[in-house]
């Protein structure tokens, strides 16, 4: 079987200029969301409590709401979780309560209405842990971009490396753009996934550079934008059917893992296909712009004068 | 040259065989079991405790499946938990006769089914994180800002007691936050009052101030001090907790500190929720202080009078005032123990305390000094002081040895000795995060991430054998090789097997198939270009070698990010995501490339290799021309 029956390199920079005009009008959709609707923070991040609560016929979350909002709090959000019997509340951090008080109060007043509810799991976060959280996620991104240009710079060169940072991020920030938009839950396990993800498209962006390097290397008569290209379509089907699979295991996880995972498989997705788009039509097009070179990567051997280690020093002909 | 030497089969076929071993324990699954340990740090449960609870189970006729003493604790394995719960009553009824003062701790609890030569090996099961199994985890802060605060007021009285016993004159000594302050009437006495402090307490240091004639000394504790309070004090909390939950009957609690002042609880099945968190919240301090029996301080507990300088007006348990002296006695630090007993002479229950060395030198001064007076016991919870107890000091006692009595029932006396056993935290504690996680979530939890695993698994390598072919057959192996190793490996180093980290799991089998896709359309890319099947697969797997490792490289960076940063389900999740990409460049390079030689390294005249359509465009514009 083979799905890609390529006969001439596809003219991907060509175009390069569109791609990178779409390119940046999401990430300016995605920058104004976030910065419009802000991400729906979870407990971690915002201190508070979330009860999962479990009823045995379907639950008529009105009332669930108006017994949770008897009790005193303002800001309780009532929703179904996974199933329309399991109700998750998510209650705001009150100064002086503790979480223990705070499931139990419910949990009674649940219980008034309705003996036969089942508390499935609580989760209770303080404020200050949540202020770390969100500062040691900040810290995490940081050092995974400052790790991978590093590494990228180190064993490529640096407009490589700034070039596959910049599709990458924009990745981030794309996720990040719908999670504003559609008001997803950001949890830990969510920015989990975004680093994780952030690692794995840069694969996609090193496997493309990696193959620009070798043509540079094999066919010296190819101009910049020919070895981009050549690069690209060479590298396509091993792209596509490597992200497939790995889009199969998220969609497995997306359809069998529940809604403990639900966002997590969700925020996969999303960065792996536009982890496709940005290392095939993004990546390359930056390290274009930034102007790459032959000589940039194919190391001609220097020799210095007076070098001790040259056996034929000194000598002239 | 597709040939590996066979040293290299030799370590295939060790991994595969470890990997198996350690693997095995997982598909025993768990059961039921009951567990006895110890209860006291004097009480130790060994080898004879096997006998005994063996000898229990034969009188009561439960059919127990296996007795194993491992260390601290006799196991036993059974097979149904109706047999659980008859041998948990059964061991219970011998072992603890009186449980209101438990020697042995009877608990509920699960076992791994796999044979003993399994565990011989040391190879267990992974260990499930409490997402999965269900139970209750707690993150407590210890407030350390209290502890520093309460070592400064015990110094200041060791300071007033040190320079009496000098008989250096000062003008007054108050605490002030977290340091001493200290008058001195003139610069001379101000040079003894230093001298004395600086002999006799090395924690602190001394800062000189000229007020008007007198002269006002700081002291402040050393950083280095300050740091071994808190030290202390962690380990004190750490220590209490322990005791606590043993009073829960918990199988294998988890107490852990976590950073400078944070201490993790995890109570792996445990139900009763708001119990285990009543005595966990019970974020208490003991002080004992003497009552201010000045006339002032008389008035001002009949509520005649104000409270006096230097004293402050609690309540006792009935409601009654008591005005007692601001300045600390002994701390709850102080004290090891508290018991409940019956004098010996008028039967009378009484509260019987142990006290350090310290604490037994410090309050036979106390109580030599004020015999006839009283001595309250305060136990602060949520920063509010409660007198427990407020006997009067009939003579002075030393040994560290006190019997508190009078005018309590058993139950008093048995529910002051718990209070006071609780109060003996060092620095107050709060519960700064908290997760239940019920039993039947967890197993859901288990079941969801299983088939997450496995159909992601099954599709990719179906498509992986139609798509490839033969080599597809060999990635396929090498994905379940992977998925093999990275669960022996877990169960080998005991890490805690989350959620998220089943998630990563999938995730690390999605992400090593990656090397497998690119060796594989390396080698039909050569081939297309006209190489021998022979120099392709070789040429194939030494080209991917480069790109598979600069992606593996950039995704590692991730996976130890968010390693070094995360915690709890991120790190979780980071584990497994970091050995995933390990075990991968194990699986994928060295072990898939050991197949295929296998298969194809000793024909020598290969003409084709079975990888799926090589397409070339030339042949397909041939057969265009034919037509």
């Amino acid at each position: 079987m083979e799905f890609f029956k390529i006969r001439r390199d596809i003219p991907f920079m060509k175009n390069a200029l569109i791609f990178n005009v779409i390119s940046f009008l999401t990430f300016a959709a995605a920058v104004f969301f976030l910065f419009s609707r802000g991400l729906h923070l979870s407990v971690e991040f915002t201190g508070g409590t979330v009860m999962q609560v479990s009823y045995s016929q379907p639950a008529d979350l009105e009332a669930v709401r108006g017994k949770v909002s008897a009790l005193g709090y303002q800001d309780v959000q009532v929703q179904n979780f996974g199933n329309s019997r399991d109700v998750m509340i998510r209650l705001p951090a009150q100064k002086g309560v503790s979480s223990a008080q705070q499931s139990e109060r419910v949990m009674e007043s649940l219980k008034q209405s309705d003996p036969d509810v089942v508390l499935r799991r609580t989760e209770f976060v303080g404020p200050q842990v949540g202020e770390e959280l969100a500062a040691d996620g900040l810290k995490a991104l940081t050092m995974v971009v400052v790790g991978i240009m590093v590494y990228l710079a180190f064993r490529f060169e640096w407009k490589f490396a700034v070039a596959a940072i910049f599709a990458n991020l924009h990745d981030v920030v794309i996720i990040l753009g719908f999670f504003a938009f559609f008001q997803w839950e950001f949890s830990l396990a969510v920015l989990a996934a975004v680093l994780a993800v952030l690692g794995y498209s840069v694969n996609e962006s090193v496997v493309i550079f990696d193959r620009i390097r070798e043509n540079f290397r094999r066919y010296r008569k190819m101009n910049t934008v020919q070895i981009i290209d050549n690069a690209i379509t060479s590298t396509i089907s091993r792209t596509i059917i490597t992200h497939g699979s790995t889009q199969i295991m998220v969609l497995s996880m997306l359809l069998f893992g529940g809604q403990t995972l639900h966002y997590f498989a969700m925020a996969l997705t999303i960065g792996i296909l536009f982890g496709i788009y940005s290392s095939v039509f993004v990546a390359a097009a930056i390290a274009m712009w930034l102007g790459i070179k032959r000589e940039d990567l194919v190391k001609t051997p220097v020799r210095k004068e007076g070098d001790a280690a040259d056996p034929n020093a000194g000598a002239s002909v | 040259m597709n040939r590996y030497p066979v040293w290299k089969y030799a370590i295939m076929v060790i991994v595969l065989l470890v990997g198996m071993l350690f693997t095995l324990p997982n598909f025993f699954g768990e059961a039921p079991a009951v567990q006895v340990s110890s209860a006291k740090a004097t009480v130790k449960v060994d080898a004879a405790m096997q006998q005994r609870v063996e000898d229990v189970l034969k009188a009561a006729n439960i059919p127990a499946n296996a007795v194993s003493f491992d260390g601290g604790s006799v196991r036993v394995r059974l097979d149904t938990t109706d047999d659980q719960l008859k041998a948990r009553d059964a061991i219970q009824r011998a072992l603890v006769p009186d449980p209101a003062d438990p020697y042995y701790i009877v608990a509920l609890n699960l076992l791994s089914r796999s044979p003993t030569w399994l565990a011989g090996f040391g190879a267990r099961p992974m260990y499930l994180g409490l997402d999965l199994r269900g139970g209750v985890h707690f993150m407590l802060q210890v407030d350390m800002e209290g502890a520093l605060t309460k070592r400064a007021e015990s110094l200041s009285g060791d300071i007033r007691t040190a320079l009496r016993d000098k008989n250096v004159r000062h003008s007054g000594i108050s605490r002030d936050g977290q340091s001493i302050q200290i008058k001195a009437p003139e610069a001379q006495t101000a040079r003894a009052i230093r001298n004395v402090i600086t002999d006799k307490f090395p924690d602190l240091v001394v800062a000189e101030v000229p007020d008007g004639a007198e002269v006002r000394l700081t002291a402040t504790i050393k950083p280095e001090a300050a740091r071994k309070v808190q030290d202390q004090a962690l380990k004190q909390n750490i220590t209490t907790l322990h005791n606590r939950i043993n009073e829960l009957g918990v199988s294998e609690p988890v107490i852990q500190q976590q950073g400078i002042d944070r201490i993790v609880v995890q109570l792996p099945g445990v139900q009763d929720t708001a119990k285990a968190k009543d005595i966990l919240g019970r974020t208490a301090t003991l002080e004992v202080r003497l009552v201010d029996e000045s006339v002032e301080g008389r008035s001002a507990e009949t509520g005649r009078g104000p409270v006096p300088f230097g004293s402050e007006r609690f309540a006792d348990r009935n409601g009654q005032a008591v005005i007692v002296k601001k300045q600390v006695v002994l701390t709850g630090e102080n004290l090891t123990d508290a018991q409940p007993g019956f004098d010996s002479q008028t039967q009378e229950p009484t509260v019987n305390l142990t006290l350090d060395g310290k604490g037994a030198r410090i309050f036979r001064d106390v109580t030599r000094e004020n015999v006839n007076k009283r001595m309250a016991i305060i136990l602060f919870e949520k920063g509010k002081g409660e007198v427990v107890t407020a006997p009067v000091i009939r003579a002075e006692i030393g040994g560290g040895r006190v019997q508190i009595s009078g005018r309590m029932t058993t139950a008093e006396a048995n529910d002051t000795a718990l209070l006071l056993r609780a109060g003996s935290l060092a620095a107050p504690m709060e519960i700064i995060e908290e997760s239940t996680i019920g039993p039947t979530l967890g197993a859901e939890n288990i079941s969801k991430g299983f088939h997450s695993v496995m159909w992601g698994f099954v599709v990719i390598v179906v498509f992986m054998c139609v798509y490839y072919g033969m080599f597809g057959v060999f990635s396929g192996i090498a994905l379940a090789v992977n998925l093999l190793l990275l669960v022996a490996i877990l169960s080998m180093l005991q890490a805690t097997l989350t959620l998220p980290g089943i998630a990563a799991m999938a995730l690390a089998l999605g992400m090593a198939i990656d090397s497998n896709v690119l060796v594989n359309e390396r080698i039909r890319e050569e081939l297309r270009a006209g190489a021998s099947p022979q120099a392709a697969i070789h040429t194939g797997y030494e080209r991917a070698w480069a790109t598979i490792l600069d992606s593996n490289v950039t995704t590692l960076i991730a996976g130890v990010a968010l390693l070094a940063f995360g915690s709890g389900p991120v790190r979780g999740f980071a584990v497994v995501h970091c050995i995933g990409i390990l075990t991968s460049m194990f699986s994928a390079i060295f072990f898939s490339r050991g197949l295929v030689n296998l298969w194809y390294g000793r024909q020598k005249k290969l003409k084709s290799i079975s990888i799926g359509t090589v397409w070339r465009p030339e042949q397909d514009a041939a057969v265009a021309k034919a037509e």
